[in-house]
């Protein structure tokens, strides 16, 4: 079994050794700091590190103020309430100026499992992808969360970093190329494309394994940057294998299926199979969530087998 | 101070640009006279004679900064930016039209002079809070005014933006209240009475000034007094007139946004002076 670490563990260390090289990193917290790990920036840099209570909406508010200023602002809450409660500034002022902005949401997807559906977040991707000119990245673990922290230091524009709560599996070496835009191959093959962002990307490579004893030789794609879609990389899964399966810890509507659905449509129409949440979840422990709403290893590949049975023969 | 004859100066501007704005909104058929009209004193007062700011130059780091929170006052807005330089007075006729940088609402990336853009009511006292932070936290003693309607502030953003003023004590963020008692629907006490303003500001322990928004003496002596506070964020309360200037708008809902009509428009113009265009 490979090391494991929670995402939201990953994201506090990154934010903490960028505030050290990087004096325009300002952060805001809601008061969940100790859970989203912006806390541990906070110990580190106190004066650039502002708590606005439990009041999402001014904590994005008072991040434009800052952005205009100059400064580059991490701001953190819940998922669920990032693209829920502050979502009325995140499109009027940060969507649409365009400016400088962190949107740090995480305890994504089922991961705040215990929690119940009221703090588990499903629709985040859709509404962040609806704003003209936002980024969107979902971090698939400690590697690639690290790359994204520092990449957005210096990136032009609003974006939208999707974090989970979750431990997860190591995938990447420390040396991976990260780009914004562009996603990463892990698995060649011709017979069908896996495309997942975020966590539930260790389940994608599971089930590839799993294809893999019977034979199907899958091809595996990290897409962690769900807007602006690597457009490219999307049309040559398509032309190569023919059928796509996406996987997201989300709904199935207007997330990185509704991406990846665009995109085939146009360019390439291929049958194209969404894996996500179709309803609220609930309470419970993350992996049995995970197995009972259809992120199972097993589900994953059977899907794909379903979506390559669509392909014309 | 403000001397007598710099009162008489203002006066004359502020009733200038009321007559230009009536001719502008009836030339377009489209924009807010209510909430501009109501609040000409507050901003010409602000820009011609307290704030820090270079219209050559825009983007000047030590400026002060003004938000229209309210943002449907945008016209007057641009009537005042237009006269202080940031852009020509001819091209305020644009207002409102397709490829325009003057928006219905104000646009931080397309007009020069705009701070933040506006429109969905209660956004500016956050964003003004950020910026008071930014301004600390680069060792500035620029300001930070934000203009808000009294209508605005039902929203709860404005709330939760007050208790941040207090916590971080910022001095240098001073909130205008743009007091006209009317909104869109109906007055406030019609639509949602807001009881002891000053009250509910100081019990969220801001430093409450009262003043007569259209007296641009009393406008000036009230911002002094805000800046002599050092312990923590001001709110001027200016009691002000929806429409005022313009007999059969003051203190009307109807005017809130209501395109002109030619009868209105001469009889507002005969009022106010200066001519029909």
């Amino acid at each position: 079994m490979s090391r494991t670490i929670a995402i939201r563990d990953a994201y506090g260390n990154a934010l903490k050794e960028l505030g050290a090289v990087n004096e325009s990193i300002v952060v805001l917290e809601a008061d969940v700091g100790a859970s989203t790990k912006s806390v541990l920036f906070g110990k580190a840099f106190p004066k650039r590190y502002f708590n606005t209570g439990i009041s999402e909406l001014n904590m994005v508010n008072m991040s434009a103020g800052l952005a205009l200023e100059g400064f580059v602002p991490y701001v953190n809450t819940f998922a669920a309430f990032m693209a829920t409660r502050a979502l009325d500034p995140v499109v009027s002022l940060i969507g649409y100026d365009h400016l400088n902005v962190r949107l740090c949401g995480t305890y994504c997807g089922l991961s705040d499992s215990y929690d119940g559906a009221s703090h588990q977040a499903i629709t985040d991707i859709a509404a962040m992808r609806a704003i003209p000119g936002m980024t969107v990245i979902c971090v698939s673990d400690e590697v690639e969360t690290k790359k994204a922290v520092f990449a957005l230091a210096d990136y032009k524009g609003p974006a939208y970093l999707r974090l989970s709560r979750a431990p997860a599996p190591v995938i990447y070496e420390e040396g991976m190329e990260f780009q914004i835009g562009k996603g990463v191959v892990l698995k060649e093959g011709n017979d069908v494309t896996i495309l997942a962002t975020g966590t539930v990307l260790h389940r994608a490579l599971a089930a590839a394994e799993i294809l893999e004893k019977e034979g199907i030789r899958p091809m595996v794609v990290d897409m962690h940057t769900v807007i602006p879609i690597d457009r490219e990389l999307v049309v040559s899964c398509a032309r190569k294998t023919g059928a796509i399966l996406t996987v997201e810890e989300h709904s199935i509507y207007g997330g990185l299926g509704s991406a990846v659905a665009e995109v085939v449509a146009e360019e390439c129409p291929v049958p194209v199979s969404i894996l996500g949440a179709v309803d609220y979840a609930e309470s419970g422990d993350l992996d049995v969530l995970m197995e009972r709403y259809g992120y199972g290893a097993d589900a994953i590949a059977s899907r794909a087998k379903s979506v390559m049975e669509k392909k014309e023969r | 101070m403000m001397n007598d004859e710099r009162k008489r100066e203002l006066d004359e501007m502020c009733l200038q640009f009321r007559q230009d704005l009536i001719d502008l909104l009836y030339q377009i058929q489209t924009g807010h006279p209510g909430g501009s009209l109501s609040c000409t004193e507050i901003l010409t007062v602000l820009y011609f004679d307290i704030m820090n700011l270079d219209p050559k130059n825009p983007g000047w780091e030590k400026r002060d900064r003004l938000i229209l929170s309210k943002g449907h006052a945008a016209p007057i807005l641009y009537r005042i930016l237009a006269e202080r330089g940031y852009f020509p007075k001819e091209d305020l006729k644009t207002l409102r039209q397709a490829g325009s940088y003057l928006q219905g609402h104000p646009c931080v990336h397309k007009t020069p002079g705009v701070e933040l853009s506006s429109g969905p009511l209660g956004l500016g006292l956050g964003a003004g809070i950020g910026m008071a932070l930014g301004e600390r936290l680069k060792g500035s003693d620029a300001y930070i005014y934000v203009v808000m309607g009294d209508g605005e502030i039902q929203e709860g953003a404005v709330w939760e933006a007050a208790l941040a003023g207090n916590k971080f004590k910022l001095s240098h963020c001073i909130a205008i209240l743009d007091h006209n008692g009317v909104q869109l629907d109906g007055t406030n006490e019609e639509i949602m009475p807001m009881g002891d303003i000053g009250a509910k500001w100081e019990a969220f322990g801001w430093n409450v000034i009262y003043c007569d928004g259209h007296n641009v003496m009393e406008i000036e002596k009230a911002v002094a007094e805000a800046k002599q506070k050092t312990d923590g964020p001001s709110i001027l309360i200016c009691k002000t007139v929806k429409g005022k200037g313009v007999s059969f708008m003051e203190g009307k809902s109807a005017w809130h946004g209501k395109p002109i009509g030619e009868e209105d428009y001469k009889k507002a113009k005969a009022e106010l002076g200066g001519g029909v265009k």
